[in-house]
């Protein structure tokens, strides 16, 4: 193997990811001097949303490369071995992100600002009829358990995989029953994972994380689609590396038949995201119940219809056009615009699951749509620490997991 | 729809079939078709097949499905014969995608099964003639056809030197006609005979 197989972050790569990092750290302080510091809960309510969107987006993206790499393990998807080592990589910045994100949740659900966490208000709760009735859910206790659960468990089962990847490098498996044990072994660390995911980001988190900001507004299809968000993104965010560490002679190993199969990936989980997106909107169009209305009237039709029309075409008419055919699937340029359009505009989806209902003013009902480029400031932040630990992480092993048993699969892939 | 000419090769291998595709398209032969029991992954790419169109007729079976369904409910629930559903305005989209949605998946998969069908010249009592039977089982048949300039020594010569395990000339049908399996029917001409 020659040394193309062990990646080195070139300089401009780390001065990039460092320059995006001090961008995430000026809009901040930035954010901070204008809101988080008035004394208007309303303003301090913009400056935790902001953290608190983009905390969550950036940290349920990388997961979802863990989430790839199981759901691909349990299937026997063995195209995946060729790039492997990017999505772990990826899945490695999940520690860090999740100290951030989980500071940043224990410190809405512990402050004293209760515009973005309406259940966090015991005064409040005692005089709201659906509060009290959610409290066995929706109370501090609960919500820090089960936070800090759920970061711990994705950071420790993660490590697992990756460290299960990485004991073969340098001590291949001589025998096939020493391979089939690996393999089962491997195996049952994934499933464990996807039983873990599906408790976590398929159903509880999103509605502790996201969905309780409108703590009197309920969807149980809304942990799906924040999953499908997110998984989508994460594709998206994977693909992105793959073509950069590509166009920087590395993976000689991963070629236009497995870049055609994440584009695969991107275009059938866009529609996902459409079908889920549609659906939890024409439930509540149909049934027209006031209570349940209310949340897509400030998103669908009032302050907020700009970001959530633009964040329909680049989530769904873009990819549905764009990613159909085979030909802009297996080429570079197009795909590389699609994931960055993707991770974009599901960014925008968070954005405006987030700001409209701590910024309304709980007398005239009255909301607005915050300045977005503070957001996307710290959300530039976010890419730049995610470069950052990934090609850390990247340099550390070599990129083909050469003795893994379903390695030969992926190198003569064939779609 | 005639009879040709056609020198015959039988491979029992698939490691050896590739590398002899590639050098038999090399030597110049115009390979008839490849006969395989099962799908072989790249095989097109080797023998050099264009790319279907049966995606493109499929998508454009999906627009005319989109079409067809968002037309006919608007003209039957606006214009036709309006209905109150539960105050709702009589153009509610939101309530006609799912409509559309499946006549739009409808109109793809029946029209692209039929297609299909159609290229490949599949239906009932549609008859065609077979270099080996064995190519349903456990061979692979390359036949490779025979023109005027095919000195068809040495094309037999050259398709046993890449490996071939039993070659033949024999004359066939290209086209097909209506008849039964299960009955003999010499639809054109020719005998068929094998050397």
């Amino acid at each position: 193997m020659s040394n193309r197989d062990q990646f080195v972050a070139p300089k401009r790569y780390n001065t990039i990811a460092i320059a995006l990092m001090a961008i995430g750290i000026l809009s901040l302080v930035t954010l901070y001097i204008t809101h988080g510091s008035k004394d208007n809960p309303h303003d301090q309510a913009r400056f935790w949303g902001s953290l608190l969107q983009n905390s969550v987006y950036f940290l349920l993206i990388v997961n979802a490369a863990m989430f790839f790499i199981c759901a691909l393990t349990l299937a026997w998807g063995g195209w995946q071995m060729a790039f492997r080592r990017v999505t772990e990589a990826i899945s490695a910045c999940v520690p860090v992100l999740g100290v951030i994100c989980g500071a940043i949740l224990l410190s809405i659900a512990f402050g004293s600002n209760h515009e973005i966490y309406h259940w966090t208000d015991a005064e409040h709760v005692k005089h709201d009829p659906t509060l009290l009735h959610k409290a066995g859910f929706l109370n501090k206790g609960f919500f820090a358990i089960v936070t800090v659960l759920t970061i711990v468990l994705w950071s420790v089962l993660g490590w697992k995989m990756r460290s299960l990847s990485r004991s073969l490098d340098n001590n291949p498996i001589p025998t096939v029953e020493g391979r089939k044990k690996y393999m089962f072994n491997n195996t049952v660390w994934a499933a464990i994972y996807i039983v873990v995911f599906a408790l976590t980001v398929m159903s509880s988190i999103p509605w502790l994380w996201l969905m309780s900001i409108d703590a009197h507004w309920y969807s149980t299809m809304y942990s799906w689609y924040t999953f499908a968000s997110t998984f989508v993104a994460g594709i998206a965010l994977i693909t992105l590396f793959v073509v950069f560490l590509k166009n920087n002679g590395y993976l000689q190993y991963t070629n236009k038949e497995h870049l055609h199969d994440l584009g695969k990936f991107m275009f059938a989980f866009s529609i996902f995201w459409t079908y889920l997106w549609f659906s939890q909107f024409m439930l509540i169009w149909y049934a027209n119940i006031p209570e349940e209305t209310v949340y897509f009237k400030t998103r669908a039709q009032g302050e907020y219809s700009g970001v959530y029309w633009l964040m329909f075409i680049i989530n769904f008419v873009a990819p549905i056009l764009i990613l159909m055919s085979r030909d802009s699937k297996r080429n570079y340029t197009t795909i590389t615009f699609m994931s960055l359009l993707i991770v974009f505009g599901h960014w925008l989806d968070f954005f405006q699951m987030v700001f409209p209902s701590p910024l309304t003013d709980a007398e005239t009902g009255k909301t607005y749509v915050p300045m977005i480029l503070y957001d996307f400031g710290i959300g530039l932040g976010f890419v730049g620490l995610i470069m950052f630990v990934t090609g850390k992480a990247l340099a550390k092993a070599p990129l083909l997991a050469r003795n893994h048993p379903l390695v030969k699969e992926s190198l003569i892939h064939h779609t | 729809m005639s009879v040709k000419k056609f020198v015959v090769g039988n491979f029992d291998d698939e490691a050896v079939l590739f590398p002899a595709v590639k050098k038999v398209r090399r030597a110049g032969y115009k390979i008839h078709d490849v006969f395989t029991p099962f799908p072989i992954h790249g095989l097109d790419k080797a023998m050099g097949l264009k790319d279907t169109s049966l995606h493109v007729a499929g998508f454009i079976y999906g627009i005319a499905g989109t079409t067809t369904a968002l037309s006919f409910i608007t003209w039957a629930l606006t214009i036709d014969w309006q209905v109150n559903f539960g105050g709702k305005p009589y153009f509610s989209l939101p309530a006609w995608i799912p409509i559309t949605f499946e006549l739009t998946v409808l109109f793809a998969s029946v029209g692209m099964v039929l297609t299909f069908c159609w290229l490949c010249q599949l239906a009932p009592f549609i008859k065609k003639d077979h270099f080996n039977p064995r190519s349903t089982d456990d061979l692979f048949v390359m036949a490779v056809e025979c023109t005027d300039k095919t000195n068809e020594q040495e094309a037999l010569a050259f398709l046993n030197s890449v490996g071939a395990k039993d070659v033949s000339v024999q004359y066939r049908e290209t086209g097909w006609w209506l008849g039964r399996y299960d009955q003999e029917t010499v639809r054109y001409g020719k005998k068929v005979e094998a050397v």
